[in-house]
């Protein structure tokens, strides 16, 4: 493996002094531009490994590195998505998909003097999720799959290094759910930032990722690492071919044993 | 506009003219005496008849408590951001603020008035003591209830908690604080009337003690009609400034 961009050395979680561990023992290794899933049953940590690659949380032993630093507080290279899509009621989604940017530097300062051109920006990265037209209705106004392209848009506006994701697409029904694959992966084949995606959905995971990591039952732990080699980029007639089946199927057989355990 | 539609629009009128007859026709009924329940008709009349004395005590009335509200509001906005934002102050203050609320404020009253004399000074401030609890109470629990997915995105790109406050935090309190602002603005006129009431003589409070004590009933249920139609009033443009400046939280209320 090539340098990694990432990279989890030994850590270990826990939420409070005397409490059992969150996280038993983790490493991984994700390099520049991979894209990476977590599954694992609820519950095991899959959210807390988040929290801890992006710095809104410590680990209680060993370090996380990104980018060759160690993180010690909050990353300000992460772009972050959740189930909820957390848009902001009283803006418009061109306000909320440029909300990134009045914190970011460089852009902060100067969003104010070149927002046109950021505003070009935004339209059209909300053109590529197909939200053009909808740039100046509320979120209220837009369906649950529209609030979460937006959603994605915000996370990425400012051109981040690392996407963090956190069942982004969990609350969408099937039909929406399997569309927004789709426009994940064509963002991500375009712009090649780092993803980690924390999911249950296996076939989410068999779409999207090109290393899929299987995590334990709490405390979790890092139990499979899988190469997925499907060719990219995939599309959803793959998903009824024979190998992204047995990919899924072996995912599933893996996480049925842990749950048992 | 719709037979349903038209009925609600007109109901609050309704409501009160129907009030006012049952009132009217109760007191005619039962031969109820001027000096213990005077008829509407009868307080609408003084109403008019010393409308020249309500007018200056009204007035007086009106800019003591809206001086109140407005000492209430800056210091509930002040202390409310600072109960919301950090787990510390909140536990630190919220038995004091609580025990404070709790001090019924006409036992403040003879306190003001030995500091300050009687007059003004005390009806405007106990005005501010009996409305700033609202509005301190609401802030906070709109700041102090931001989602924790919402702070981490922000927080994941390296927002100061000044950031999150400005960006987030008050834009989503805007709507708890409007809220408190209208029950903090009637809960001023009481501060104020009660003040002027034992300690002033100015003032719609003054006014009414001075007419009961000239058995005048009539004038004192003016007197409690005019204080209504204040309060009234100025619950109304809260409303009206609430709904202009947070359509998006009451979206679901008048659209359609």
């Amino acid at each position: 493996m090539t340098h990694a961009f990432v990279e989890l050395d030994r850590v270990r979680l826990r939420y409070q002094e005397g409490e059992g561990l969150a996280l038993e023992q983790t490493d991984m290794k994700i390099a520049k531009g991979e894209f990476i899933a977590v599954v694992g049953p609820s519950g095991c940590g899959k959210s807390s490994l988040l929290k801890l690659v992006s710095g809104l949380m410590p680990a209680s032993e060993g370090t996380v590195i990104v980018d060759d630093h160690e993180v010690a507080g909050p990353l300000k290279i992460c772009g972050m998505a959740f189930q909820n899509s957390t848009l902001l009621p009283w803006r418009t989604t061109l306000a909320n998909v440029l909300l990134p940017l009045e914190i970011v530097q460089p852009h902060r300062s100067q969003l104010r003097s070149q927002r046109k051109k950021y505003e070009e920006r935004a339209k059209h990265l909300l053109e590529t999720v197909n939200l053009l037209g909808f740039e100046n209705k509320y979120p209220w106004e837009l369906s649950g799959g529209m609030q979460q392209r937006a959603n994605l848009c915000r996370a990425l506006i400012h051109e981040p290094d690392l996407l963090l994701l956190d069942e982004p697409f969990g609350a969408l029904d099937a039909f929406t759910r399997e569309e927004l694959w789709d426009t994940l992966q064509k963002l991500w084949m375009e712009n090649r930032f780092t993803v980690i995606l924390v999911t249950h959905d296996l076939r989410e995971a068999a779409y999207l990722a090109d290393t899929i990591y299987v995590m334990s039952n709490r405390p979790g732990r890092i139990l499979m690492r899988y190469e997925n080699t499907l060719p990219r980029p995939r599309n959803q007639d793959m998903t009824f071919q024979p190998e992204f089946g047995d990919l899924v199927h072996e995912l599933k057989g893996h996480i049925r044993t842990v749950r048992a355990a | 506009m719709n037979r349903k539609k038209l009925v609600t629009v007109y109901s609050p009128w309704i409501a009160s003219i129907g009030l006012f007859l049952i009132w009217e026709l109760a007191v005619r009924l039962f031969h109820v005496p001027e000096y213990i329940l005077p008829t509407p008709s009868a307080s609408f009349a003084a109403i008019w008849q010393f409308h020249d004395a309500i007018w200056m005590h009204a007035v007086q009335t009106m800019l003591t408590t809206l001086g109140g509200f407005v000492i209430a509001v800056i210091f509930g906005v002040v202390v409310g951001a600072a109960v919301g934002s950090s787990q510390l102050i909140y536990a630190a203050t919220n038995p004091v603020l609580i025990g404070f609320n709790s001090v019924p404020k006409i036992a403040v009253v003879p306190v003001l008035v030995m500091w300050f004399g009687i007059g003004t000074i005390p009806a405007v401030l106990t005005a501010f003591l009996i409305s700033f609890f609202p509005i301190v109470a609401n802030v906070a629990t709109g700041l102090a209830t931001l989602e924790p997915e919402l702070r981490d995105v922000l927080r994941s790109l390296g927002a100061s908690r000044i950031d999150i406050l400005m960006k987030v935090g008050f834009p989503r309190s805007l709507p708890y604080f409007f809220t408190s602002l209208k029950i903090a603005i009637t809960l001023a006129f009481v501060g104020s009337v009660m003040s002027e009431t034992v300690a002033s003589n100015v003032g719609m409070g003054y006014l009414m003690m001075a007419a009961s004590s000239r058995f005048n009933i009539p004038l004192v249920f003016a007197g409690l009609l005019v204080i209504a139609a204040m309060g009234i009033a100025m619950y109304g443009i809260f409303s009206v400034i609430e709904r202009r400046s947070t359509r998006w939280a009451v979206r679901g209320s008048h659209s359609g």
